[in-house]
């Protein structure tokens, strides 16, 4: 059966808390970091973006799969902060890990959907015989305009799959989607930040794709939520996770190991991909993984995992997610920021 | 059009650290020579660089050229990988006063510059401290 056969992560180092950004816009910090479920979010430093980080979460991959590049046979990146507007970023990142020329390429977009979509067709094409390798990646440095809610958890990250069918750490047993036609968030050409409606992006957005999509693949799978070791949903926030988890039968021990966003912020295409890789970190043979993406627009994308018994040989052979996160960490001041993130207008 | 083009020539080396070990001596050149410089041979085997090391030296950058203003105070040193071979990079990710001769680094791949505000992207390696 098809599976994972490496995986990887990335977080950059530096971070701001709540509180500098509450600060500056007169905002009750303390009620945001109840509100949220978030205390600080990963900033990404100017000289890193979606393809940067693509590179280091599937080189991390790589060491993990232990396969030469070459075999690859297709990258998808899946994000919303691709760095060019029209050049792939999987041409860099394919370039970078040496998996060129004999690759099939393009970039997904689906709001925060795009790693899991690109995870999903990955998987499809290994599955299908039409190549032996491929990679599917979530990575994303998203921005919120100054002030927003989202400004306080709009972050980086990255997660990289190299999926196979021999020597997998998890088998993906079961597979599904959510998706409708539902304006919760948006951002037109051009437009340097996103839109989103509000109060409409909780229930009509999140949890009824989450919720559709979790619903449907605990069916096809004859499978209850007690089943499951762990569970990773998509985390805008600490919060809405942890209801739809709670909601759908699941327990807090099961969504606290893959729960990334209190300390790392909504890493957007990264989300529940992160979240998996910091649950394989730590996973035991025989142990089944729920997953739930969600993007806006709007759709959810569920995965059924078995680790295998391959899981413990690759697990320290590269960095782990929560060693990103344990790490030393540079805190940032609102203005190196604003900086960092391009939100100060310079002389032309 | 000249960046550009030179940047995409040497895209095996900013990107995968490819370098050339003479088949005569031994000797590792990074970037890759036709002739070797320590014994003469013209034979190479392809080889991918460590990618970790120890900063051997390194000088603070205060007065940046136009294109890299925005990011002073930045170090640029001088790294000895573990496969013996000097590279010269930036050394980021920490601050300037933070970097010691000797400290461990790690090489990570980051933007070195973006070619203005409409231009192509230049990846490349730079140096951070070891995790
Ligand atoms: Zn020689």
């Amino acid at each position: 059966m098809a599976g994972i056969v490496g995986y990887g992560a990335y977080a950059p180092k530096y971070r701001i808390k709540v509180e500098e950004i509450a600060k500056v816009w007169g905002a009750d910090a303390p009620s945001y970091k109840r509100g949220l479920m978030l205390r600080e979010k990963s900033v990404p430093a100017p000289d890193q973006d979606v393809i940067t980080m693509s590179v280091e979460a599937s080189r991390n991959a790589i060491k993990r799969a232990g396969i030469d590049a070459k075999k690859i046979g297709a990258i998808y990146v899946g994000s919303e902060s691709h760095p060019y507007a029209v050049k792939p970023s999987g041409t860099v990142v394919a370039e970078a890990i040496g998996a060129t020329p004999d690759i099939h390429c393009a970039d997904f977009e689906f709001a925060c959907k795009a790693g899991t979509e690109g995870m999903f067709v990955a998987l499809s094409l290994v599955e299908a015989g039409k190549m032996e390798y491929a990679l599917g990646i979530g990575a994303d440095t998203s921005q919120g305009a100054p002030g927003d809610a989202l400004e306080y958890s709009a972050s980086a990250g990255a997660a990289a799959f190299i999926f196979g069918k021999n020597d997998t750490v998890a088998e993906v047993e079961h597979t599904n989607a959510y998706m409708t036609d539902t304006p919760d968030f948006w951002r037109r050409e051009y437009m340097h930040y996103p839109r989103h409606a509000g109060r409409f992006t909780g229930m009509p957005a999140y949890f009824k794709h989450v919720t559709g999509a979790a619903t449907a693949l605990l069916e096809i799978s004859g499978t209850k939520p007690e089943d499951f070791a762990y569970a990773v949903f998509h985390q805008p926030n600490g919060k809405f996770p942890t209801t739809v988890g709670k909601k759908l039968g699941f327990k807090p021990e099961q969504i606290e190991t893959g729960l990334l966003c209190p300390r790392l912020g909504n890493t957007y295409s990264g989300s529940s991909p992160m979240g998996l890789t910091a649950v394989l970190d730590v996973a035991k043979p025989g142990q089944l993984i729920f997953m739930v993406s969600y993007g806006s627009g709007a759709g959810s994308d569920g995965f059924i995992y078995r680790v295998t018994d391959r899981i413990s040989k690759v697990q320290d052979l590269a960095l782990k997610t929560t060693d990103y996160l344990d790490r030393e960490t540079i805190q940032l001041d609102y203005g190196t920021y604003a900086k960092f993130r391009g939100k100060i207008r310079m002389s032309e | 059009m000249s960046t550009s083009a030179r940047y995409w020539r040497e895209i095996p080396q900013r990107y995968r650290y490819e370098a050339s070990k003479c088949k005569g001596c031994g000797a590792v050149w990074f970037p890759p020579r036709l002739i070797c410089a320590e014994c003469g041979k013209r034979e190479f085997e392809d080889v991918t660089l460590s990618n970790t090391g120890k900063v051997q030296t390194f000088t603070v950058i205060r007065v940046a050229p136009n294109e890299f203003c925005d990011e002073s105070p930045y170090a640029i040193g001088v790294v000895e990988l573990d496969d013996g071979v000097m590279i010269q990079c930036q050394i980021v990710d920490c601050l300037p006063e933070e970097i010691k001769t000797g400290m461990p680094v790690k090489i990570e791949f980051r933007k070195v510059k973006q070619e203005g505000q409409a231009g192509i992207i230049n990846y490349g390696y730079k140096a951070v401290p070891a995790a």
